[in-house]
């Protein structure tokens, strides 16, 4: 239960303390309680339990993807093309239907 | 570059990093002296580790031991009966989170209160819960509250709010608990069964978002005062991995860290300001039992005296059983969690025991050991 997910902030209510998120398309508004004096438009956050937890770190985000890419690079033709071929399946959220 | 919010979905599940990682993880490995048990702490761990089949990209010297899971597998009938009890008082209105609906107590689930006409809502968020307040002011709502750090603020942030508004009607259960005294217990008790301190966990992957609110520094006696390296680590599989990763490297290495794979969220000392939330609302409540490991120490919180009028268990403390409620008999549970048992050593496993029926906690929640070996059929 202790998921959370990724939105982008699109709009800051000081006074309500509250914000407007995006969630992959979805918007719905959520506390702010724990960021209120950081958060800014244009932000990322993890909700969890209609409340932003915290303000994701960009620099760190891009920095992990960046080394993934490196990782990925180093690999020669043929490990990457087993790599490729072994897709993961998808599968539902908490099967106990947790809210996550 | 910019960060895209795609990216935060995508680039941490992209199929070819967790297969790259896996084979860094396997050339790692080789360098081990001996096999390891990672303990993956939490159920939202348990769930990417089985979603993603990650345990069949690594090596056989790394295995994972399946941790006490969630808040709410953990959840022990007492507290469920309660909760029973509660909804079923006249002109109460009993609000909790939606992954409580099938937790069973001794009486039956929630849902089993609600069938019976029990006046019980399952809600996404504790804000829900001041809306139901507002809008019933003639009954008593009353919000039974679980989770671990990540979840605690939030009830504190309701609790600020129903005070701001003044509102009389709504009241608290509160049943959250801690995680680093879980995994304290896990390493120092006494093991029933063998009559020793035994476990097999080598070090531990930390839950994420427990430490985006309370920060890494709650895993810091670990390596320190137990010798078991910690990294916490996000929840997205190639988090895991690179989380795994990182360990297998501390061992090869013969180094013994807290360390964090999921720095875009976590930092060293965590969001502060929620702390303080929940510093101001509640306190340590001594023993509390948790469902498979029995009463820990200081494992769970409780409502400060000052807030003693919200407190629904001691508004209603004559009609609420105190009265221990032992764990099933046959159940293991205690020992699969410190990696001394698997789940099909339980002589009820999958006969009197099963998803539908649960005896124990770990077969609760889909997310829990032997629930995983039910569905799984023992490849985990
Ligand atoms: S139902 Fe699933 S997500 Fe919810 S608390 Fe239990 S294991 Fe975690
Ligand atoms: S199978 Fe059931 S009774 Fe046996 S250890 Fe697992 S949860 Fe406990």
């Amino acid at each position: 239960m202790c998921l959370s997910i990724p939105s982008k902030v699109v709009e800051v209510n000081k006074d309500e303390v509250t914000a407007i998120v995006d969630t992959m398309g979805v918007k719905r508004k959520v506390g702010i309680d724990f960021i209120a004096d950081e958060v800014e438009e244009g932000d990322y956050v993890l909700i969890h339990i209609g409340y932003a937890m915290n303000i994701i770190d960009e620099e760190d985000a891009l920095e992990s993807i960046k080394v993934y890419q490196e990782i990925l690079e180093k690999m020669d033709e043929e490990q990457r093309q087993e790599v490729q071929e072994s897709m993961v399946k998808e599968s539902d959220n908490c099967p106990n239907g947790g809210v996550t | 570059m910019s960060l895209q919010l795609k990216d935060l979905y995508d680039k941490f599940r992209d199929p070819a990093t967790i297969k790259a990682l896996a084979k860094l993880i396997g050339e790692e490995a080789k360098k081990l002296e001996r096999p390891i048990n990672v303990m993956e702490v939490c159920g939202g761990h348990t769930h990417t580790i089985m979603k993603y089949g990650l345990k069949q990209l690594l090596p056989e010297s790394i295995e994972f031991i399946h941790g006490p899971g969630c808040p709410v597998c953990i959840m022990p009938k007492e507290r469920i009966d309660h909760a029973y009890i509660l909804a079923q008082q006249p002109d109460v209105i009993l609000v909790t989170l939606g992954d409580m609906i099938k937790v069973p107590g001794s009486k039956g689930s929630l849902q089993d209160a609600r069938s019976k006409g029990a006046d019980v809502r399952f809600v996404y968020s504790p804000l829900d819960a001041l809306k139901i307040a507002v809008e019933n002011p003639d009954k008593t709502v009353i919000f039974f509250a679980i989770g671990f750090e990540t979840t605690t603020p939030m009830t504190a942030a309701l609790m600020d709010q129903a005070i701001e508004r003044g509102l009389k009607n709504l009241l608290f259960h509160i049943n959250h608990v801690t995680v680093p005294e879980v995994m304290k217990e896990l390493i120092d008790s006494r093991d029933v069964h063998v009559d020793s301190y035994n476990n097999r966990i080598d070090a531990f992957i930390g839950p994420s978002h427990v430490s985006v609110i309370a920060g890494a520094k709650i895993y810091e006696p670990f390596p320190r005062a137990y010798h078991r390296p910690v990294v916490v680590s996000g929840f997205e599989p190639v988090d895991v991995m690179e989380g795994v990763l990182m360990l297998v490297k501390q061992f090869s290495e013969k180094r013994c860290e807290l360390e964090v794979q999921y720095r875009r969220s976590v930092t060293y000392e965590g969001n502060l300001k929620a702390q303080a939330m929940i510093n101001k609302y509640f306190e340590k409540r001594g023993l509390f039992k948790w469902r498979g490991l029995g009463n820990i120490p200081d494992s769970a919180l409780k409502l400060r005296d000052e807030y003693a009028k919200f407190d629904a268990e001691k508004r209603y403390a004559d009609i609420l059983p105190k009265e221990e409620i032992e764990d099933h008999k046959l159940c293991i549970c205690g020992d699969i969690l410190r990696g001394m048992a698997k789940p099909t050593e339980c002589q009820v496993f999958s006969t009197a025991c099963k998803p539908s029926s649960p005896l124990g906690s770990c077969m609760v929640s889909s997310e829990g050991a032997c629930a995983a070996y039910y569905k799984y059929g023992g490849v985990m």
